[in-house]
This record gives structure tokens, sequence and C-alpha cells, in this order.
């Protein structure tokens, strides 16, 4: 079942680095810029609410609060679903689009969300003046950068591979544009959709604990949520309400897996594309129940007619007309388009000189690199011993399909748990017992990070064949030598895909685990993600620019150097 | 009868990669279907039958040359025909019913009349109590008869079948093909005319009205033969063993003139063939050594003269793939191919009946000495001072000739020649080519 959890092999499998990657990069950093510069300057007369609602510690509130957290997770993940189908269909359809969508999004992914925070809450509270629904729009639009990147991602290559014979069928059958989309091209991406949006909506978590209770141009915001009531308690140093929100957390967590995932995850088991049954597909108890109810039954068969008109407007909409002879690439239109690339690559690299000559300085820029090469150092740190520590645990509990059943479930648990609720009770112990925060930070980007890691491998070991485990067996494979033959190979591209998940995810910790409080006692760490949070609590624009730009070029430069070879050793070599 | 669907001198030829030239597929190809036929179109791997279909279908536009169905020009999807796929392209998510609605829905026709007329052909192929199954429920041919229900629902003028039978096993895909016949014999079939693609020279008797050959490399129309046997069509009648006879040694020999009643009189292939000098683009039969070496063998326990015919017969293998061995083997020496009957050679018989080092001997000299690409990759590796290569020098040559999958797939099976003989080595992390202790003698 894991196997299909791996979200983030899409964008490693283009090995090719173009101009128009180069263009779309350097374009999104200085539209970053700009946006900032904008918010700067004209955003500064905002009219921030007048009364921003303080949280109560009262843990009787907390149903209601969770009840908000949840509402605000669902919507982003609405939004998020909407821009899936849209962007990925105009990524997957246009050649042109493509070329420049898909690496925009390659870039979007590598960016941490957490930087923009600041830029975002501005604009929105700019965009509705005076009232909630900016901080709202703000804290929803950071869930929904933590999710919608995957989900596109996914929409995407599943549209570009589609069965021929699927494609070449709807074509002959004169099917029209719409519904090609909802027979085909939607139902062929649902289980890879479903199953990067259940993924990314655990890791929204984090970023709604992160985003509910934030300090933008030294004034801080909140909105009532669970994640704010952290906050409080945090301040406060409320020890017990820092418990009930805990357990509050778990409890929601598990709810919406029971009631939302499992069902959905059944559900979709249906759009597999094989055409052989499979042995026994995902369960959920509240699937079965609602597949027989009665109210499904009225549901449906007050949707057919409705379903029926609309599918037919929308169809005769969009008929596929007649194509006039296929158009060659006009070889012209082809040194149009690269010679206006390399126009618009000069540009954004003088406009980023200009940047940053005018704005930040030199020096500035050679003491981000280094807080980032700081950061680097955890993130590495953080991956060694998280591999060191889980890979075995892991492959004992693949190997093993009791446990694998039992621990498998705990894992994704743990990794949708936000790592953020945790994090005071570590500060606490980093205070009491003395431990740097330079060290203890790698901690804290470790609680949400290392998960990935384990039911990496976890799905790795139990993709391992068993005759092949037999043959080890037989051939008294032990020890070191069994590591070295079996299981490294074995598990190799599961690692690959677990790693470079836990290192996205660290870089993005890192803004929120290098500066930690207790109460009135910060401990802060040399690293661009402490950097990254000084700027935004102080509404320093050009600063924050500048920490998000050099932490997206580390993160990108990573995915390029390491990752993507490592993935490509592994499908090369490794592959099962 | 009037002509539905005519084929006027059609070519199609794709783009090879990085710009280097183009890959026929099709070279000036005229064909008819009338109202009221059955038409087979039979070729090799190679001969762009597929391809012909799909732009007949409007799936694909030719590079020149037009297709008029109805009297008018094709432009988009050919909605006077439906398809039925090798692979059954069912959706796997929609159930029986849904899937043969598909058409219906995407002509507008309304929820009541569409259930009525998919039960009625779900009925019509023998599905009846299966509507509400899931295609992965369904076996091989159920599911093909699901594919049939959806081309027929929608009463075309002309059924298209890509190699309908093939990817079922034999005794499914005999059954279901006689009751298609039977279906379209009982004179009640909800198409006017059937098109079917097939390698398969039994079928293709068996079915058809007429029979049009498709020679390869680039596809043509190399002549076309007419059945004129009363339907059914008895496989035990004397004169449908003729056909079949007469057609296998019609596939068999690329160079023999088909008896045309076509206006287009059959173009010798060989004259084709020699067009092209270089030792990277004469395509290689994608066989194995062991395969080569298995038929010879039986050939030789058989007797050394066989009807290929009786052999196909005799080995159950796809048509298509037996020719492939047939063709390996004769392009090796090992046999000699004449008028429908293969002979197995002197060396041929050493190359089966000797010790395995021995054949591979044998082997080594028969590939040096008459396939062209694998001496010519020793050549230049021996030229080399450390003897050894990049795959993608040789991939970039066979580029030149075929598409990059085809290219790949032709390397590979060079490779796999060169190191059952031992002239070289192959290293797949390194992609690269070293040559064998055999070579270097």
């Amino acid at each position: 079942m894991l196997q299909r959890v791996l979200p983030a092999a899409g964008p490693l499998r283009r090995l090719s680095f173009g101009l128009s990657d180069v263009a779309v990069f350097l374009g999104a950093l200085i539209l970053l810029a700009l946006v900032a510069k904008i918010g700067a300057g004209s955003f500064v007369s905002f009219v921030p609410p007048q009364t921003v609602p303080g949280v109560s510690l009262d843990p009787r509130n907390l149903p209601y609060y969770a009840c908000r957290s949840t509402l605000r997770m669902f919507v982003a993940l609405f939004a998020s679903l909407l821009f899936t189908l849209v962007y990925g269909y105009a990524a997957a359809r246009s050649r042109y689009a493509e070329r420049l969508l898909v690496p925009l999004l390659d870039i979007l992914q590598s960016v941490p969300v957490l930087g923009f925070l600041s830029i975002t809450v501005t604009g929105f509270i700019a965009l509705f003046p005076g009232s909630l629904l900016g901080l709202e729009a703000a804290s929803i639009f950071a869930i929904f950068t933590a999710q919608a990147w995957n989900m596109a991602f996914s929409f995407y290559q599943s549209l570009r591979t589609l069965p021929a014979d699927l494609n070449e069928a709807v074509a002959a059958y004169g099917l029209s544009y719409w519904e090609r989309f909802v027979k085909l091209e939607v139902p062929a991406g649902a289980i890879g959709l479903v199953w990067n949006a259940l993924m990314s909506f655990g890791g929204g978590w984090f970023f709604l604990a992160a985003s509910e209770a934030i300090s933008v141009l030294n004034r801080s915001y909140t909105l009532p949520g669970i994640g704010s009531y952290v906050a409080a308690a945090v301040a406060a140093r409320d020890m017990r309400a820092l418990g009930w929100a805990v357990v509050t957390m778990a409890v929601v967590i598990f709810l919406v897996d029971q009631l939302f995932w499992r069902p959905l995850v059944a559900w979709s088991d249906k759009f597999r594309l094989e055409q052989n049954a499979a042995a026994d597909g995902p369960r959920s108890w509240v699937y079965d129940l609602l597949r027989g109810s009665r109210l499904r039954r009225i549901l449906v068969a007050l949707w057919t007619p409705l379903g029926d008109a609309l599918g037919r407007a929308l169809g005769a909409l969009t008929r596929v007309r007649a194509k006039g002879p296929a158009a060659p690439a006009n070889p012209l239109a082809e040194t149009f388009y690269n010679a206006a690339l390399i126009v618009a690559v000069a540009l954004l690299i003088a406009t980023g000189a200009r940047f940053i000559l005018t704005s930040v300085g030199l020096a500035e820029v050679g003491k981000v690199a280094l807080l980032g090469f700081y950061t680097l150092l955890r993130v590495v740190a953080l991956l060694v011993f998280a591999t060191v520590v889980w890979t075995p645990i892991g492959v004992a509990i693949g190997f093993s399909p009791r446990l694998a059943r039992i621990a498998q479930p705990i894992a994704l648990f743990l990794a949708s748990f936000p790592a953020n609720f945790i994090f005071p009770f570590a500060t606490l112990g980093f205070i009491r017992y003395h431990v740097p925060i330079d060290l203890g930070s790698v901690l804290l980007m470790a609680l949400g990070a290392q998960w990935y890691i384990l039911f990496n491998s976890i799905a790795g070991a139990q993709s391992i064949p068993t005759d092949l485990r037999e043959m080890a067996a037989d051939c008294d494979l032990r020890g070191w030598n069994r590591w070295r033959r079996l299981i490294v190979p074995g598990i190799f591209s599961y690692w690959v895909t677990g790693g470079l998940t836990a290192s996205g995810g660290a870089w993005n910790a890192s803004i929120v685990s290098e500066v930690v409080s207790w109460g009135s006692t910060t401990l802060v760490a040399a690293g661009l993600g402490a950097y990254i949070a000084d700027a935004t609590s102080k509404g320093d624009w050009p600063r924050i620019t500048l920490g998000v730009g050099v932490m997206s070029l580390y993160v990108v430069f990573l995915n390029r150097v390491l990752w993507r070879r490592l993935y490509a050793l592994a499908e090369r070599k490794y592959r099962l | 009868m009037s002509d539905v669907i005519v084929v006027d001198k059609v070519s199609k030829s794709f783009p090879l990669p990085e710009g280097k030239g183009e890959f026929a597929v099709l070279d000036n190809v005229d064909v008819r279907v009338a109202t009221g036929e059955v038409v087979a179109l039979l070729g090799r791997s190679g001969s762009g039958k597929s391809t012909l279909l799909r732009i007949m279908a409007g799936l694909i536009r030719p590079s020149s040359g037009t297709v008029d169905s109805s009297g008018k020009r094709l432009e988009g999807a050919n909605a006077d025909v439906a398809m039925v796929f090798q692979s059954f392209a069912l959706l796997p998510w929609l159930t029986v019913i849904e899937n043969v609605e598909l058409g219906l829905e995407a002509r507008g026709v309304g929820r009541t009349e569409r259930t009525k007329r998919a039960l009625k052909a779900i009925d019509l192929v023998g599905l009846d109590g299966f509507e509400s199954a899931y295609p992965k429920e369904l076996s091989g041919g159920m599911k093909q008869r699901v594919g049939f229900a959806r081309a027929l629902v929608v009463e075309p003028k002309v059924l298209f079948m890509d190699e309908p039978f093939s990817a079922l096993d034999v005794l499914t895909a005999e059954n279901l093909r006689g009751e298609i016949d039977d279906l379209w014999n009982a004179g009640h079939f909800p198409a006017k005319s059937v098109l079917i693609v097939t390698h398969n020279i039994e079928e293709a008797v068996f079915l058809a009205d007429r029979v049009i050959v498709l020679g390869s490399n680039p596809g043509h129309v190399r002549g076309e033969v007419a059945i004129g046997l009363p339907r059914p069509h008895d496989r035990n009648a004397e004169s449908f063993k003729r056909l079949t006879e007469y057609l296998y040694a019609v596939m068999t020999n690329p160079a023999m003139a088909v008896e045309a009643r076509s206006a287009q009189p059959a173009e010798p292939a060989a004259a084709r063939g020699a067009k092209a000098p270089s030792p990277f683009a004469r395509p290689l039969p994608h066989v194995r050594v062991g395969t080569i070496s298995g038929l010879v063998e039986l050939m030789v326990d058989m007797g050394p003269d066989q009807e290929v015919a009786r052999l196909a017969e005799r080995l159950a293998l796809p048509v298509d793939d037996f020719l492939s061995i047939v063709d390996a083997a004769a392009l090796l020496g090992f046999a000699e191919v004449t008028d429908g009957h293969v002979t197995v050679t002197p060396i041929g018989r050493d190359f089966a009946t000797t010790t395995i080092l021995r054949s591979k001997d044998v082997f080594r000299e028969q590939a040096l000495a008459r396939v062209p690409i694998v001496a010519t990759i020793v050549k230049t590796l021996a030229q080399k001072e450390n003897r050894t290569m990049r795959a993608d020098f040789f991939l970039d040559l066979l580029d030149e000739y075929f598409p990059a999958a085809e290219a790949r797939a032709q390397f590979n099976t060079a490779v796999e020649w060169g190191r059952y003989a031992e002239l070289f080595e192959y290293d797949a992390n390194e992609e690269r080519l070293s040559l064998g202790e055999a070579g270097t003698v």
C-alpha cells in the first residue's frame, strides 16, 4: 500500500536542465523580490483588523478551535484540488505551457513555504482591509502551498502516462474534451491524486500550526485555532494546556483519517489501471457503511438528471473539432522562443545583481550563504541520523508482514502529526539540560522529517521479493553482507524518495526550529532558518527575499546535483 | 457495391529523433472498403497495417494522400467506423454497460435510449447478466466481447478490428472468432462492412471476402486475394487449404508477386531493400539464439523439408513470431525458404546437432559472414586501440534508420547474437561494448 505513497519522484524524472529552467527559476525569485518590495512600499498602509481575537487557554474551547483549524485544512485541500486539475491539465496538454509550468512547479516545490508567510499575510490583509478574512486567507494559502505542488505534479504525471490504447479508444469513439476529462483523465489520475493529497494533507498540519499565529512587522496576529492555542500556551508556559492540545490534535488526525481519507482511499481503489482483480484492496468501515446506505442512493438519484444535463452541455461545448494539418514545429518560432529566453535570462540576472548590490550588499549575501551552509550541515546530520536509526527498524518491520500491518499506520500517523506541537516540550528540555540549540535544532527538524525515512524503508523492505530473501538465507548471507548485497540495493530507490522528502521537510522546518521559545526565553541557533524567521518578524523585506532566495538555491542545487543523480542511479541499477 | 472508405495514395512517415530525417511506415497505399464486405489487411510486423487502420479511423493523419469516408474527406475521428482494439481498451473504472454506452454518450443519445441499445448489444455478444460487472472481473475473452458490444452498439458503417483475437488464448480466440463470423453470416450484423487487421493467415482466410496483402519496410500494398468461397468458409475445404498455403508462400517470400486483382501491381520487394547499403539499415528479426536453435532442431527431427503452414500449425505460435524465427534462421543460412517450404541447410543441421561449443563456432562464422551489423560492430571494435566503444555510437548509427525504440531493439538483438557468438561483450552498466575473445582472432 505504501508503495503508492512515494510522491516526490516526479520532478526527479526530468533530468535535463534547459534554458527555460534557468529563466523560470530566476523569474520566480525576482517575482518574489518584487512582491516583497511592493509589500514594503504600498502595503505598509494596509489596514489590519481592529480587534484580533485572543485565544483562551481553557481546554473546553479546544474542540471549537480544532474545528476551525480542520475547516481551514479542508478549504485549502479543495483549493489545491482545483489548482491541480487546472494546472496539471494545462501543463500536460499544451506543449508551450508545459515548458514553463513544469520547471515552475519544480521551483515552487523547493521554495521554503514558511519564508513566504510574512509576504502572504501582508498581501492578504491588504486584500481584505480591516477584516479577519485576510488572516484566514493567508493561513489557508500557507496550507495550500504545502499541498498543491505535489498534487499537481502527480496529476500531470498521470496525464502524461495515460495508456495509449485508452487514449485512442476515447478519440475513436468521439468523446469530447470534457467527456475525456471526466471519464479517462481524472479517473486515471485519481489514485495518485488521493495518495498525494493524503500525504500533503498530513504535512499541511505543520504549516497550519505555524501560520495561525504569526508576527509580522513586529505585530502578532492570531486566528482562533489549535495552532494559535499552542502558541498561546507556550507564551503562558502552560504545560497542561499544551498536553490537551497534543491530545486534541491526535484525536483530530485520527478522526479525519477514519472518516475522510480511509473511505476515499477505499473508493479510489476502483480507479486502478490494472485490468486484473487485486487480491484485497484497501478497506474502510465508513466506506462500506456509506455504500450500502439509502442516503447514497437518494443522492445518486437526485444527481443523475442534473449530472446528465451538465455533462451534455459541457460535452457539447468541448466537442473535438477536426484538426487542421498538423503544424510542424516552426523553426523560426523556435529560434525566436530561444532568443527571447536568453534575453529574459540576461535581464533577470541583471535585476538580481542590482537587487543584491543596492538593497543588501555583497557582504550580506556571503553571510547568508554561510548561514545556509550551517543549516545544510544540520540537514545532512539529520539525514545520517535518521538513516542510521530508522532504516534498520524499517527493514525489520517491512520483513515481517504482521509487524508492518501494525506499524505502517503508526508511521503514517506520526508523519502527519505536526512536529511543532512537540517543539515546546523539547525546548523546555533544552533549557533545563542546557542543550545548545545549534545541536538541538537538528533534533527538532528530525521530529517531523525522520518518519519519511522510516516508512520508505518499510515500503522498500516490503518490495524485496520473497524469493530473493530466501536466496539470501540459503546462501547464508548474514550481517553486513546481507545488507550490502540484498537490503541496501533493494531499498535504495525507496530510500532516495524518503531522503528527498525528509530533506525538503527539514529545510522548511529549519525556519521554525532554529528559533524556539518558552515563555520569554528564546533560543536562537546560527542558521539560515533563524535568519529568515528573524527577518520575517522584523518585516525586513530585502533580507526576507535574500534568505528565501538563498534557501531555494540550496534546495534546488541539492536536488540537481545529489538527489536527481541518486534517483537516476536507482532507476538504472536498482530497479526490482 | 459502393465504396464506403477510399484510401488514395496515402503515405506516412514519422520524424526520426534529432532531425535525422524520416522513417517511412507507409508508402503510396490505395485501399477501398465497399459496403457489405469483410476485408482483411494481412501483413507482418513493419508493414504498417495498424498505422493504416488508424489513418482510416482518423486517429492519425497521413503525411500525404487522402482518405474519403462516405464520400466526404476525412478530418479528425471517422464517425462512420467503430473500433475493436487488440488490448480491449476498456476503461477499468466503468462497468460493462457504462463502457458499452461510451460511444452513444459521446453522440448525445439520451439515457433511456442509451441503456436500451446497450443492453441489446450486450445481449448480442452473449454477455447477458454481466452488465454491472467491472472489466477486471472478466476473463480476456469476455473483455473482448465488451469491446465488440461497445463497437457494435453505435451501428457503425464499418467495424474496424485491430488484431482483435491475438491477445486471447487459442481456444478462446477460436470460439469468439466463430461467433462473430456467425453473427455476420446470419445477416443482421449491426455494421455494414468489416475491416480486420491481422497477421494470422488462417484468420484472414476464414473471416474475409478479400485479403489485402501488405509488404514491409515501408508498408505497401503487394496485392490482394479474393477468397470467393461460400460463407461460412469451411476450413476443411480443399480451396481453403490452397488459399492458406498460397498466402503462407506469399508471406514468407517478400519477392513473390501476389496474383493481383487490384489496380496496383505488386512491386518486387527486393528492389526496395536494395536501396539500403548501410549495414545498419537492414532490420534484424528480434529472435533469441536459443529460439532459432530450437526451430532448426525441431525441423531436423521432423524431416528437413517442411511446409511453412504445417510447421506454424505444429508450433502453435503467433504467425508473426513464427515467421520472424524462420527469417532469422534464413538470414543466418541455417534454413532456406522457397515457395512456402522451409529446408534445413547442411550448416543448419551442423548448428543444431553438434555440441554447444561447436555450435557457437558455427553461429559465429555465419553471423560474421551474413549479418552485416554484427560484422561491422566487430570490425569497429577491433580498430579501436582499447577495443571498446560506447553503445551510443552504434545506437546513433541505428537511429539514422529506425525510430528510437526500434533502434534500441535492433541494438539489443545484435548484442544478444554477438554475445552468444562471443564476438563481443557488453557492460550494461556503462553501456559499453568491448571486443570478445573470439572477436580478436
